[in-house]
This record gives C-alpha cells, sequence and structure tokens, in this order.
C-alpha cells in the first residue's frame, strides 16, 4: 500500500510540473504583455481592431474558419541584402569590372556565384542587388567597401521561407500579433491559405464578399465551401443597393435579383481586412519596403 | 443493498452492482460515436463537394468537423472509457460497485452535456479552441459527471476486499485524477468572459489537447490493455516494473509535449516540447515490450475477439505514438506541420488505439456483467475486421496525404490549389475508411442494445410472473 501512495505522488508531481510549466510559466511570462514599439517608428502596435471587426472575429469563430486556415505565417530564417542605388562618379562598366574582381578574393569567395551571375547581363538598371542571403557583417562589410568606391548602397533586412515566397506574409507571426484576439485561432490546418496578412494581400471588400459567396468565382477549383448562408438574394427594389456583392456572370443571380452580405458577412470581411501582420517588430525585423510615389 | 449477500457468488454480486451503471455508460457512448462517425462523413463530404452545405449553416465543414471531433472524444471515449474503468476496479478490487446509482446519474449528466454542447458547436455557439468547443453549460455538466463517476470509483477502490495494487490502477487513477485537473485549468482559463491574453490562449489549448487526446487517452487505454491482456492470456504482467517505467515515463514526457514547432511563442515552449517528444519515445519501446512478453506464446484462439482488439489498439497506440514523436523530428517537423497528418494522428489514436482497446473490453465484460451471452457474437467478429479496414482506410490515406502536402505547401512554386488536389484524392480514400467504422460502430450498437432489450424483457418478465403467479387457494374468492 505504501508504494501505492508513492506512485500516486510521484505521478500527481509529474502531472503538476507539466502544468507549471505549460500553464503557469507562459501565463507569468505572456499574461501582462503589452504592446511593442514597432522598429524604427514611434508607433505601437498592434492596433485594436474596429468594433465591425471585432464581431467579425467571432463570426470567423463560429463558423470554425479556423478548421482549415492558419493565422501563423513561419519562416526559415531572416537575411541581409545589399543593393545598389546610385553609381556614384562611376560608370556601370567599372563597376562590373570591380565586381568581378571580388569574386577572386578570399573573403568574397563564397558569393563568387552571385556576383558572377547576377553581373553578366546587367546593363547598369538600378537598384541591383549586389550580395543577398547574407548576414548583417558581411552585409555592413560590402556596404562599406561600396562606399569606399564612391556608390550608394542600401542593406535590407529579409524574412525568408517558402510562406514568404507564397506572399502569406512578410515576417513571421509572433506573440503580439494575436494581443487583442479573442479567441486567438492560430489553426493548425492549412487546407486554405493563411490569413495572417491577409488584409495586405487582397484588400479589396468586393473580392473577399464574392469569394465568401462564391469561392470559385475568385479561386478556381477552390475546395472551399461557400458561404451563401452569409447573404440574402433579394428581388432589386427600387434602386440596386448600394452594398450589393458585383460578381461574375455565371455566378450572378437571375436577372433582377441582387446578392447582398448580411451584417455577419460585412463584419467578416472587416475582420480579414484587419488582419494586417505587416510591421517589423524586435523579434520579427524587416526592412519594410517603401512604395514610391 | 441485497440482504442475501453471504449466499451469492461476489462475481455475480459484483455483476449485478455494476449492471445499470454500465449500460447507461455504454449505451450513450455508442449513440455518440455512430452520431460522431455520421458528423465526421458530412465534415468530409464538403471535399468532395464544396458546395453542399452552402445554404445550411450548421453541416458546413467548420462546424461539422468540431462537433464530429468532440462527439467522439467526449461523447463515446471518456465515457466508454469510465464504464470500463469502473468495472476494472470492481473486479480487481473483489467488491460490488459502492454507490452504484451515482454513475447512472452521472452519465445521464454527461449524455445532456454532449448534447448541448454539440447542439451549440452546430450553431456557432463554440468556444473557437480546439478540443474545447463545447458551452460553458455543458463544460459543468461533462464535469460534474466525471466528478461523481471518480467518486464512485475511488469509493469502491477504497472499500476493495483484495489490497493488492494492479499496475492498471496507477495508469486508471492517473487519468482520474488528470481530467478534472486539465478540464477545470482549461475552463476557467480560457472562459469566454475573461481569459487569459494573447498567445497564452493557444499554449493552454495545446497544452490541454495534447493531455486529453494523447496522455488521456493513453493512460485509460494502457490502464485496460494492462489488466485485460493478461487476464485473457490467463498469464501475469510481465513486469510490474517495466510498467511503473512505462507510466512514470509516460506521465512525465507525454504531458510536456503537444506546442507545435514554430508556433508565435516564446521559443522555450516549442523546444521543451521538442525534448518531451524525443523522450516518449522510452514509454512507446517499454509498453511494447510488456506487451509483446505478456502477450507472446499465450495460446488463446481468438480471431476476432476481445484478444484481437486489444492487441490491434496496442499495435495503433505505439505507430501513433512514433507519428508524435515524428511531428517534432527536427528535420521532417516541417513537413507535417499544418496537414493532415496532424488530423490521421489524432483518428489514429482515438478509433485505432482508444475506441478498439474499449470495444475489445466491452465484448468481454458485458456477457459476463449482463449474465447473459451477447446476442450477435459474430456480428462482434465483423465489427473488428469493419474497424481494422476502416482504421487502415481512414488513417493511412490521410497521413500520406499529409506528408505529400507538406512537401508541396513547402515548395512555393507550387499553388494552393495544386497542393490541395494532389491531397483531394488521399481525402477521399478515407472518407471510405469513415463509412467502415461506421459500419462497424453500428454493429457495435446492435450488440449494445438488443442487449439491453433482452434485459429489460426478462426483467419485465419476472416482473410480470410474480404478479401473475397463480394465488395460494386459500385466498381465492369462489
Amino acid at each position: 500500500m505504501k508504494t501505492g501512495i508513492g506512485i500516486f505522488i510521484a505521478a500527481a508531481c509529474a502531472l503538476g510540473s507539466s502544468w507549471c510549466g505549460l500553464v503557469l510559466a507562459p501565463t507569468l511570462q505572456l499574461g501582462g504583455a503589452k504592446l511593442e514599439p514597432v522598429l524604427n517608428s514611434s508607433d505601437m502596435y498592434p492596433v485594436q481592431r474596429t468594433g465591425d471587426a471585432t464581431l467579425g472575429l467571432q463570426i470567423y469563430r463560429a463558423n470554425g474558419c479556423a478548421a482549415c486556415h492558419t493565422e501563423q505565417v513561419q519562416q526559415d530564417g531572416v537575411a541581409c541584402e545589399v543593393s545598389l542605388t546610385g553609381l556614384g562618379k562611376n560608370q556601370a562598366d567599372d563597376f562590373k569590372r570591380f565586381a568581378q574582381s571580388l569574386q577572386s578574393l578570399p573573403e568574397w569567395q563564397d558569393f563568387d556565384k552571385e556576383l558572377a551571375a547576377d553581373f553578366v547581363n546587367w546593363n547598369g538598371t538600378l537598384p541591383q542587388v549586389v550580395i543577398a542571403k547574407t548576414d548583417k557583417e558581411t552585409a555592413d562589410k560590402m556596404a562599406d567597401l561600396l562606399k569606399a568606391a564612391g556608390c550608394k548602397s542600401e542593406t535590407r533586412v529579409y524574412a525568408f521561407g517558402s510562406d514568404i515566397a507564397r506572399g502569406w506574409g512578410v515576417r513571421h507571426s509572433v506573440a503580439a500579433d494575436f494581443l487583442y484576439d479573442n479567441p486567438v485561432q492560430l489553426g493548425s490546418i492549412r487546407a486554405g491559405p493563411d490569413l495572417a496578412n491577409v488584409g495586405v494581400r487582397l484588400p479589396d471588400a468586393n473580392i473577399q464578399l464574392q469569394h465568401l459567396y462564391a469561392p470559385s468565382a475568385v479561386a478556381k477549383n477552390s475546395t472551399m465551401p461557400a458561404f451563401r448562408y452569409l447573404f440574402e438574394v433579394r428581388k432589386i427594389g427600387d434602386a440596386p443597393s448600394s452594398s450589393a456583392v458585383t460578381l461574375p456572370k455565371e455566378f450572378a443571380p437571375a436577372a433582377g435579383y441582387e446578392v447582398v452580405p448580411k451584417p455577419e458577412a460585412k463584419e467578416l470581411v472587416d475582420y480579414l481586412l484587419s488582419l494586417r501582420a505587416n510591421v517589423p517588430l524586435y523579434e520579427a525585423p524587416f526592412t519594410p519596403v517603401i512604395a514610391k510615389p | 443493498m441485497n440482504l442475501n449477500e453471504n449466499k451469492i457468488s461476489p462475481d455475480a454480486e459484483i455483476n449485478a452492482s455494476l449492471r445499470v451503471s454500465l449500460l447507461a455508460l455504454f449505451g450513450g457512448a455508442a449513440v455518440w460515436l455512430v452520431v460522431a462517425l455520421l458528423l465526421g462523413i458530412a465534415a468530409s463530404l464538403t471535399f468532395h463537394l464544396p458546395d453542399m452545405f452552402a445554404d445550411c449553416s450548421c453541416l458546413t465543414y467548420g462546424h461539422a468537423a468540431p462537433a464530429a471531433n468532440d462527439a467522439l472524444l467526449y461523447g463515446f471515449c471518456i465515457p466508454a472509457g469510465l464504464g470500463v474503468i469502473l468495472w476494472i476496479i470492481a473486479r480487481l478490487g473483489q467488491t460490488p460497485l459502492a454507490l452504484p446509482i451515482v454513475p447512472v446519474v452521472a452519465a445521464n449528466l454527461w449524455n445532456l452535456g454532449v448534447l448541448i454542447g454539440l447542439v451549440g458547436i452546430l450553431f456557432g455557439q463554440t468556444s473557437g479552441h480546439t478540443w474545447l468547443e463545447f458551452c460553458r453549460a455543458s463544460s459543468v455538466l461533462l464535469f460534474t459527471a466525471f466528478i461523481l463517476i471518480a467518486v464512485t470509483a475511488g469509493a469502491t477502490f477504497g472499500a476493495r476486499r483484495e489490497r493488492e495494487l494492479h499496475p492498471a490502477h496507477w495508469f486508471l487513477f492517473a487519468a482520474l485524477l488528470w481530467f478534472p485537473w486539465i478540464f477545470a485549468t482549461a475552463n476557467l482559463l480560457l472562459a469566454p468572459n475573461q481569459p487569459v491574453r494573447g498567445v497564452v490562449q493557444p499554449i493552454i489549448g495545446w497544452w490541454f489537447a495534447n493531455n486529453l487526446v494523447f496522455v488521456w487517452t493513453a493512460l485509460v487505454g494502457i490502464g485496460i490493455a494492462f489488466y485485460l491482456l493478461p487476464k485473457i492470456a490467463a498469464r501475469p504482467l510481465a513486469t510490474t516494473g517495466y510498467a511503473l517505467f512505462a507510466f512514470l515515463t509516460l506521465i512525465f514526457f507525454g504531458s510536456w509535449c503537444g506546442i507545435p514547432i514554430g508556433a508565435p511563442v516564446p521559443a522555450w515552449l516549442p523546444t521543451v516540447s521538442r525534448v518531451a517528444g524525443a523522450l516518449l519515445i522510452m514509454p512507446l519501446i517499454a509498453v511494447a515490450i510488456i506487451v509483446v512478453k505478456t502477450v507472446c506464446g499465450a495460446k488463446v484462439s481468438c480471431f476476432g475477439g476481445p484478444f484481437s482488439f486489444t492487441r490491434f489498439g496496442i499495435g495503433s497506440f505505439i505507430v501513433s505514438g512514433l507519428m508524435d514523436v515524428a511531428e517534432i523530428c527536427p528535420r521532417h517537423s516541417h513537413v507535417a506541420e499544418f496537414t493532415w497528418f496532424g488530423p490521421a494522428q489524432v483518428q489514429l489514436q482515438l478509433l485505432g488505439f482508444f475506441a478498439m482497446i474499449v470495444f475489445g473490453a466491452v465484448y468481454e465484460l458485458l456477457p459476463g456483467v449482463m449474465n447473459r451471452p451477447l446476442p450477435f457474437p459474430k456480428l462482434a467478429k465483423t465489427h473488428f475486421f469493419l474497424s481494422l479496414a476502416g482504421v487502415a482506410l481512414l488513417v493511412i490515406p490521410l497521413a500520406i496525404g499529409g506528408i505529400i502536402q507538406g512537401i508541396k505547401l513547402h515548395d512555393a512554386n507550387i499553388s494552393l490549389a495544386d497542393v490541395n488536389a494532389s491531397t483531394l484524392l488521399y481525402f477521399r480514400i478515407s472518407t471510405t475508411g469513415q463509412l467502415f467504422l461506421l459500419m462497424g460502430a453500428l454493429l457495435f450498437t446492435l450488440n449494445i442494445f438488443v442487449m439491453t432489450i433482452q434485459w429489460k424483457i426478462a426483467l419485465f418478465k419476472t416482473a410480470f410472473a410474480a404478479i401473475t403467479a397463480p394465488l395460494p387457494a386459500s385466498e381465492v374468492k369462489a
């Protein structure tokens, strides 16, 4: 009997240890998480959602969207890239020769192929990537070298990986992205695309509505079920409703009818458009691309 | 209680005390199993005909898939497991069930809770946390019912006449302790009005899901198997020392797993989970050694009977555990992430391992407890082969499809539509597996319900005979 009690206590301790480790410790570490500063900016992240988007999160929950969609972009790593933005007093051909001369130097031998391939057919267009997928130290060294040669260069930090290459996001998802979510629905299956950054990727509300009403109208051969119950097909009254969804011909309702989203559909789209994990943070750095006017 | 306690044999007494409780638990469980498989089939229809439920919100994939999972785990696995636990504790203690009415009440509360929870999910009242979708009211009912049954089990254990402890006791009591612990923690911390913030929610959710779906079912399933296998094979468990090792390593390493690699949480969490996952190989090996040593050489002719069920269940457990380990294996883990590989492992754990062990135990215990043979013993054997085919057809294609999906997802040049198209075939094959499982579940339900009806008819006949028995001549008026 004594061994029985001993085993029971050992078991309770073993089970309790996981409770302390995976429930108590994360609560203490992250339970009081606050807004995080955006890198190189005075802004704080994340921004509270609008009322409709917050309601939309509940539509997302109630319809079990997380059964097929994740909200977590992953990356394989972060790298630096140095690109040439100005030649200064040099000529393009001079620079070409300069780049080729670097190949023979032992410290640039690792970048042998890039330096060669990138500059063979280069006709002087700027900006031109000099080295990519490198660490900070090497990038700085190259930047110094270019500066010494009288050229202008830019060093960019970027995340890479298959999710990033698919355009699902610009950096991996981090804890701060989910500060305002309740419930937090990270999802575990990608039967559909990742949605962590869908508000940036597909910012058109009408396309989102089309996609909910008839997924194959937007994505061919989509396996997503249609969510027609979030819409109302009704007779056009005196004038067409301003919120009616414009649909391609084969998905449009009969003549004289229009498809009007119910409030749930609008809120859900507001929520989807509020998914914008696109600012650099301390634990997920990258250099934002500033769109040139 | 029975007044002629000294006159009847202890076995008959134990069986009589268990009868109503077990029928209530198994009957409900069997119905929920059928419901779960029907919902599962409805969910997978989305991948055959995406527009099928476009105008009916309740049966779209997002509603039906979580409902199917919850119906399987909460509707079938837990109550059926609890029934078998009560039986084992009464048998091992050589004592009738204490408080025999309590499990009947608990079974009804439990079934009500599952019903409320499932209807809630189908109509959008879900918490949004995987394996914890049931609404608050339903969670309270489930918790109460579980505590009632755990108290009954404890009281029966306290009143035991055979003082010796069996390894099954460790596993089963750990399970009785662990479920209320994790269920209460998860429900209180993820409560809809005052939840923990941000990613602490999914962390607790993963901890809960892993501990319920993997650790809890492993504790109960292996506990049952460690009791059943030696009993059927008529030889002792080999050996208690190995069993203790398997038990402690399983709860220690198993309970730390579950945080996926690459999750947007502090890096130490997935790392700890990963180490624990790698060490999970130890209890798997120990369980395999114990079962092989206990079973091999036993002369049991059992073609599709309880022995086959239990052995298949343990085999599935080892494979499911290895799949769990593979998911955290450093080089290949990313391939399995976000694919059908995960659901394949869960289905193997629940349907291939846990359900098979419970089926075996029920077929083994029911004739004794009911004091009558199974009404359709051949259908019980058919059930084994249907389940075997069903599990194989469900899990293997899903796992292969998942790996293919994972490899293609990591090639950014393959569009998502093409990735999905390549897994569709595997997914569709797995639906046939669900159909086989459904047929098997129907046979299981048939056996249980016909047996219940036969028992009720017999009860009624006895009562009727007592009423209609001719009165002594002296009392008959002329």
